[in-house]
Formats: structure tokens, sequence, C-alpha cells
């Protein structure tokens, strides 16, 4: 066993010494250290300890530890060395296979609307067109191409309908009902938190802690714990250490530091290379036209646009997503994402390997609602640059996982289920009152979740949120949320009878405050 | 008897009609008995003019002031601020400050404005002090954005000079009074988007002024992108902010109509800039707003039978400095969508809660000092008896505690005081 586990951490540490090998911060340590043997403290006998302490005061050992840390957040710790690659993906079979017909059907739309639009899939943009993008570049809101034409490619409702249909072929179902029946929409047996469990792992959100977001916490006066949180944060901020970010925000961010300390938990510097990288992204869109320009520019047109919250932000939506599409370090994460790229072929070479690219040049293909993940990053970032890159950082981390099928905990089936099993367990009454008038709970609330509830709930609101799903590296927040916001509104629930009828119960989250209603599910509901 | 209030309006609007009967107000006929007139503009002109005599009882009020165009037109608030500065200065008061250029430090708050034709050589003199500058002509009489150009050549304008030789065949129309303003050419962008503050303030009384702020106001976004460029000089929809004007832009959205609210704005300043400069901005706004009422309060006439509800239309610029551009003496009540119908009608049920207390049939000697309780989103902005016994109070006390410092140091002090006073 203890072998096994030193095992597992020297695996962890080659997998991360890989990876950092080769990146920008290991040529500049390099630089450092080679530049640090001019100074006179640097001692010829005794030159390794004596770099050690230069690159420990200079602050470059906290930009290696954030680095470190990053890694360690983001890519899933390694499984044994024989098993194959897929299973960093996704190791349960059945979840891989719906995952691949799910995305066959994606393409399939795509390619059908190519088609019955006669435009292709890319092509590039004639010499004045590219002039004329780059000089309305700020402005591309004020554009109204005809996009009556195009549809988006799918809709949370059309996701839920596969999930829906997932089975686990070795999994005895059985007719004859048990209590092991799970009497939601989801049907397969994944290990989901209990309440215990979850009190656990949320902590900090007792009511005993001081939070960020409730105004009448029993234990300090609120401005009390408010300016020393404050304090805390400056002091975090001065460190600029990703970990101790990290923990810190599980208690909120306050206001005015929430876009350095997502930043610092990101480990996004907007360093000069990142604002080229930017710009390079930005030349490609204005050289190719995509068809998935048009999806983007109709998803934002359709959501977005007509926000309260977000219209502002139109035209940023359009300079993260055109350069998102076209970002080809995304497809990194695809090695711990169950989703494959989708490929495409050069004309006139389908079917032939070699003349396959990935489709889009990011792997990602917009469905409707998805410029709703970057509107309210745009609340904190005014910078086009550093807001692409805390939004790429975002995606890759978390916001993948509400769009493929996988069982990870934070993966949105698990979030269905843990929805679903905390209604039925904790609601039971309100759980089959609505499963009678055909009102499924994950009906109504399976859009909140795909979107991690932005659009759905008041902005300062869902940056509370956002702040734990960033301080827990986890986005069981949301189903947890999900369920309280249920049970917050049981009694009117409980007199409603049809499934419009408790839609329009739950229509209009913005008045919502999002932590007591947390930490009255999580810690204050007798189980 | 403790009858119910009987009510008239000429303002056809639903967001009023519906608080009135909520109330269970009846409506009569202007020529009846009435205790409470929402009216226009126009119709309080009638009202309180010399021939007509009306002489309002105890039991009736009206939502204006006599002559509340002291403040609402521009060119008279102009006036009245530039006649404040005088008297503060003369009166040697700190708030009157200036800095080494000349300019007010605390009472700068209005852009440079002159009247046309009257002040057409000041105008000539300033302009060419900086002929890169861009200016915004309106006519004095207009509301909600009509007959409002940019200029930016002195031949623009040439007829309005008083030697122009057109002068005697132009017709009546354009030999109409204008403002004109400098243009704030670097204003505060979000998403590169222009946009104003729509601001609702309610006057009780001017002397003492007592006066309240609405929390809910909001921001009017530009559709068009904002280009500080000449060649866009003619394009209205990117430099003026009225719904009015903005609605026959193309990209007008009805679901929104282009409207902001001050929270939102609160939230991405303090997220984008940080928490001091936000607070310090939404401080300023407080302030250029007190001072706008104090001064026009000594011109006011303080008719007991009135209070009104102002729309104020503040402009930021790009260092997070207010500019007062006008207020309104009748905000529109119109709803372009349907979260402004909410909105007005809760600004006028709160509005109807401080100036008809309880609903009940009024009494224009009531001490106009509401309980808290009562203020739904308007908070105390600023009462001056509070103010002064307050301020007695700590005058009493620095006096004892310290000799007269330095001029600068007091001037700050003093300012500090006020800003304090109605937080």
């Amino acid at each position: 066993m203890m072998l096994e586990q030193d095992n597992g951490l020297s695996l962890a540490i080659a997998q991360i010494v890989q990876r950092l090998k080769g990146s920008s911060l290991h040529s500049q340590l390099e630089r450092q250290a080679r530049g640090s043997l001019h100074k006179p403290e640097i001692k010829l006998e005794s030159l390794k300890e004596d770099i050690k302490e230069f690159l420990k005061t200079s602050g470059w050992e906290k930009k290696l530890q954030n680095a470190v840390y990053s890694e360690l957040s983001v890519f899933p710790s390694p499984c044994h060395p024989a098993a194959p690659p897929e299973h960093i993906k996704e190791p349960l079979v059945y979840m891989r296979k719906a995952q691949g017909s799910w995305e066959k059907r994606i393409l399939k739309s795509l390619n059908s609307m190519c088609t019955e639009l006669n435009i292709p899939l890319a092509q590039k943009r004639p010499i004045g067109e590219q002039k004329e993008l780059l000089n309305k570049w700020n402005e591309m809101g004020t554009d109204e191409p005809d996009l009556s034409l195009f549809r988006p490619v799918y809709a949370p409702k059309d996701f839920l309908e596969v999930l829906m249909n997932l089975r686990n072929p070795n999994y005895e179902n059985g007719d004859q009902p048990s209590f092991r029946n799970h009497l939601g929409l989801i049907q397969v047996p994944l290990k989901v938190k209990d309440i215990p469990e979850l009190r656990d792992s949320f902590s900090e959100l007792g009511l005993t802690t001081g939070q960020l977001g409730i105004d009448d916490s029993t234990q300090v006066p609120p401005e009390l714990f408010e300016n020393e949180h404050v304090r805390v944060g400056q002091i975090v901020l001065t460190e600029q250490d990703s970990a101790a970010a990290q923990q810190y925000v599980r208690q909120g961010c306050p206001t005015a530091l929430r876009a350095e300390l997502w930043a610092l938990i990101l480990n996004i510097s907007n360093q000069p290379e990142d604002i080229l990288y930017y710009e390079q992204l930005k030349s490609n869109v204005i050289q190719h036209d995509l068809l998935v320009d048009s999806l983007i520019y109709k998803d934002v047109k359709l959501t977005a646009s007509n926000d309260d919250y977000y219209f502002v932000f139109e035209d940023y939506l359009y300079q993260v997503l055109l350069c998102f599409s076209r970002d080809t370090s995304v497809l990194e994460h695809f090695s711990y994402n169950s989703a494959t790229p989708p490929k495409s072929y050069i004309r006139g070479k389908l079917g032939m390997e070699e003349y396959a690219v990935f489709y889009p040049p990011n792997g990602v293909i917009p469905f409707h609602g998805f410029s709703m993940y970057v509107a309210p990053l745009c609340f904190l970032y005014h910078e086009p640059s550093k807001l692409y890159q805390i939004f790429r950082e975002m995606y890759v981390r978390f916001f993948f996982r509400l769009h493929s099928i996988s069982s990870h905990p934070s993966g949105i089936v698990s979030l269905c289920l843990l929805f679903e099993t905390l209604l039925q367990t904790h609601l039971p009454q309100l759980f089959y009152h609505l499963r009678e008038i055909g009102a499924q709970p994950l009906r109504i609330s399976f859009k909140w979740m795909v979107r991690a509830f932005s659009g759905y709930l008041a902005t300062d609101q869902l940056l509370l949120l956002w702040d734990r799903i960033l301080g827990y590296n986890s986005l069981e927040i949301l189903a947890v949320l999900a369920a309280a916001v249920f049970a917050f509104r049981a009694v009117n629930l409980m007199e409603v009878t049809s499934l419009a009828a408790a839609e329009a119960v739950l229509a209009d989250l913005s008045t919502l405050k999002v932590m007591p209603l947390l930490q009255i599910f999580l810690f204050a509901t007798v189980t | 008897m403790a009858g119910k209030v009987k009510w008239v309006t000429d303002i056809e609007k639903s967001v009023l009609i519906n608080n009135f009967e909520k109330r269970g107000w009846i409506q009569v006929a202007e020529n009846e008995d009435w205790n409470f007139y929402w009216m226009s503009v126009q119709t309080i002109r009638n009202v309180f003019s010399v021939e007509t005599g009306y002489r309002l009882s105890d039991d009736q009020i009206v939502n204006h002031f006599p002559n509340h165009y002291e403040l609402t037109r521009k060119d008279l608030m102009v006036k009245n601020i530039k006649r404040y500065r005088k008297e503060l200065e003369k009166e040697g008061s700190p708030l009157a400050e200036r800095d080494e250029n000349g300019k007010y430090i605390y009472l700068d708050f209005v852009p440079v404005t002159f009247m046309l034709p009257a002040d057409y050589n000041l105008f000539v003199e300033e302009f060419r002090k900086n002929p890169s500058s861009t200016w915004i002509m309106k006519p004095c009489g207009k509301a909600q954005g009509k007959g409002i150009f940019l200029i930016n050549k002195l031949s623009q304008i040439k007829k309005w000079s008083r030697d122009s030789k057109t002068s005697s065949f132009v017709s009546q129309s354009s030999k109409e009074a204008y403002v004109i303003s400098l243009y704030i050419n670097n204003p505060l962008l979000i998403g590169g988007k222009k946009f104003d503050l729509r601001l609702y303030v309610l006057v009780s009384t001017y002397r003492p002024l007592r006066c309240y702020m609405y929390k809910l106001g909001f921001c009017r976004f530009c559709t068009v992108k904002y280009t500080p460029s000449t060649s866009e000089l003619d394009n209205m929809f990117v430099h003026l902010t009225n719904v009015a004007i903005q609605k026959h832009g193309d990209d007008y959205n009805h679901i929104h109509g282009g409207k902001w609210t001050v929270s939102n704005l609160r939230l991405y300043l303090e997220s984008t800039r940080g928490k001091e400069v936000t607070s310090k901005l939404f401080d300023e706004i407080h302030w250029i707003i007190v001072q706008s009422l104090k001064a026009v309060a000594p011109v006011m006439n303080n008719d007991k039978h009135c209070f009104e509800c102002y729309g104020y239309d503040i402009i930021i610029d790009d260092k997070l400095k207010p500019w007062l551009i006008e207020v309104n003496a009748s905000p529109s009540l119109t709803s372009s969508t349907a979260n402004d119908r909410i909105l007005k009608y809760n600004l006028i049920n709160d509005t109807l809660n401080i100036a008809v207390p309880n609903g009940e049939i009024p009494d224009c000697k009531w001490n106009k000092s509401p309980p808290k309780e009562v203020l739904g989103n308007y908070e105390i902005l600023y009462d001056e008896e509070m103010a002064q016994s307050d301020g007695a109070d700590r005058d009493l006390r620095s006096r004892s505690g310290q000799s007269i410092g330095l001029k600068g140091n007091r001037a700050r002090d003093s300012v500090k005081h006020v800003l304090t006073t109605w937080k």
C-alpha cells in the first residue's frame, strides 16, 4: 500500500516535470539562474544552495510553486502506467461509447447544416473583407448578418435527452422497484456525495465560518468580518500564492480583489507573450472565416445580447469566442476530457487520415448558451487578452465538464444525479409531487447547471458562486445550489399542478441570495 | 371626514394611474375639487401664472415647484450655479477653493456652458483657447434630445453671432436661444460603449433643503460604438443616450432597452478599478446633486404645496469624474421594457409614500419629514435641518479643540464633513 502511494507520487512528479520542461517558465528560470551568477552573493563553493536561495528571494520559486499547483489542479493524477490513455479521459466504457455517439450526432448536424446552406466549414477571407473586419473588431455587434438559416447545433434540452437514455449495461436495473431505485431521470449508478459528505467537503461554508454574501452572520458582525477578510485577501495577493488564494476564496472574494485572486488561482499573469498569443489568434480570425463563427454570432445574439446584465459586453464576447475557436492549445484538455475533438477532411480527401484536421481548430463546437460562460467574466476584466486567458483556463478546468458525458464527480452526469438524489432524499414529498405532475425537477434545473447558473442569477451572486467553484476546484456546488433553490421554493412548488406552472415558479432566480441558500440547505437541514 | 384623495393628472401613464387606483383614490376632473394633481410642466405654468391667480388650499399638492425651471432649464441652472459659486467665494467659503489653474476644486461639475446668442462673444473667446474642442448645441426649451447637434467649427454656428449679417433675415425659429456646452469627449466607456446615468432625486422642500436619492437609477447605453472622431459628428446615435433618440437606431433592443442598473455599474467599477475610486465617484455624484440643489434653493419658490421628482443626467469621464449635464422636471414615465415598467411603478409608489403620507388627504403644513420605513428605495441624500444641528455640534467641538489651521486643511475638513453628513 505504502509502496503504491510512493509510486503514484513519483509518477505524478515525473509527469509534472515532463510538462513543465520546455514551458516558458522553464526557460525563464534558467535565464534567471544564469543571470544570478554575476551576483556577489552567489559563491562557487555553495553554488546550488545560493542559486536556490536567490530563486526563493526573487519570487521565482513562488512562480514555480504556482505552476506546479496549477498542473495538480488541472490534470488528473496518473493512473497505472499500463492503463491506456482513454482511461484518463473516461474509465467507463459505456460512458466513452455514449460520448462518442453523441459527438457523431453533433458532427452530423453540423455537416448537414453546411450542405444545406452550401457554406464551407472554413474559407479564407478576401483581402477587402479582412480589412473591414479588422476595422470593426471593436464593434462586431453592430453588424447584422442574416443568420436566420443558422440554428444552434444543439441546446441543453437535447443533451438532457441523451443523458436520460444512458444505461450501464453491466448493471441490473431490474423491473421490480426496490429501495435502490432512483426515481429521477438519470439511470446510471455513480457514486455521489450525501449531505454529511458534502458538509465535509464544503466545511468552510458552515454556519460558524464567516462568509461574503451573507449579511446576517450571527457569529461576527459582518463589517468586522469583511474588513478583516479584505485585509487577509490583500496579504494573499502580495504573497502571490495560488494555493493560499484558492483556500481564501472559499469564504468569498471581496469585489475589488476578485479579478486578481481568480487570476492567481488560475495562474494567469497576462505576460507580453500571452498578449502576443492573443493577437495571433485575432489575426487568425481576421484571415479565415469559419462556419462556427456564425454559430457563435447567433448564440451571442440569442443570449447575452438580450441579457439585462451582459448586453453591454456583446463585443467582448465576440473578441473572446472567435479567438477561442482558433486556439489549438485548447486541444490539450482533450487528454483528460471524455470528449474527442471532431475531425474534418480537406476538400476531396474525405476519410483520408493524413488530410484530417480538427474542426473547429480548438475542437469545441459551441452550443446554445455557450457564450454565457464568458459573459460574467466581462465584469472582472476589461483587457480582452486577459479576459480571454481567464476564460480559456476556466473552460479547460471546469466548463467542458458541463457538456461532456463522463463519470467524473464534476461531470454533468454526476451533477444531475447528485441533484436528483439530494431532492429525492431530503425533499421526498416535493420530489414525488413534481414527478407525479410530469415536472421532473431535472427538466427545470438542467439548464441552470449546464450554464453554471450564468444568466440566471444576478451577477454579484453568480460571482460569489463561482468563487466557490474555484475555491473547491469542483462543480458539485452547482447541483447543491440547484437543489437548494427547489427547497427554497418548495411551498410554492407543492401547489403547482403542471410543468409549466413549476417552471413559472422558478423562472426568475435573479433575486436569490446564493450563500444563505447553500448554507441552509447544507448545514441547517436535519438529516 | 377622512375622505379619499381626489386626483387629477394630465399625463395618461399607467404607472401613475395604477398607483393612484391602488391607493383607492378617486379620479376627478381638473375643474372639480382635487387634492392631488400630477401635472405636466405646461400645466404647472398655468396653475401658478399671475393671470389665473389660482390659489391652492392646504389640502392640495402638486408635483412641481412653480419655478422649477431655475433648475431644469439648462441655461438657468448654469446661471444659478455660477452665481452660487460666486457667493460662496465672496463668503470665503472653503468650498469655493480653486486650484492653480483657477478651476474650482469642489464646484467644477458642469461642463463649460454659454447661452447663444447672448454669450456669443464669450463663447468665441473660450473656443479659440482650444480650437480642437467639440461643443454640443441644445435648444433651451426642448427635451428628449430634440434639436441637438454637435459642432467643432465656429462657422457652424455663425448665425447665432450678434453681428451676423443674416440675423435680420432668419426666421423666428432659428433665433431661438441655445445653450452650448463643452462636449465631454473622454467619456468612460464600458464594453466600448458610451453611456450616461439617469438618477432620480426627490425634493420635498427647498428651505430647509430636504432631498432623497432613488437607489435604482440606471445607465443608458448608446447602441453604436463610441468614436471620438469628428467624422461621426452627425451620427447622433453615437453621442446621445436619450432613449427617445436611441429607439430609432437599428440596434435598439426591446428587452433591456440599452439600460443597465446602477448596481451593475458599481459591481463593474469596483471589480475593475477598485473600491476606493468607485466609492469616491458615487460620493462625488451625491455631492454634485446636493450642490446643484443648494445653488437653486435661494431662488426657488418654496411653495408648501409642492414636491418634485427630478431626473438627473450625469456623464462620467474616463478619469471617473462625474459631470452634471442636465436636470429634467418631468422624467419620462413611459416604460420601454418590462423591468422599466416595474422600476417606474415603484418610483412613483415610493414618491407618493413620501409626498402623500399614508395616502391620506394631504395637509401641506405637515413637517415633511417621513419616518424611515416609508422611504422604500429612496434614501435621504441631504437634510439641511439635520446637517445644521449636526454641524453646530461639530463646530463647537472643533473650536474648543484646536485653533484655525492652514486654509487648505480646513477646506478639506469641511468638505469631508459635508460628504459624511448625508451618507
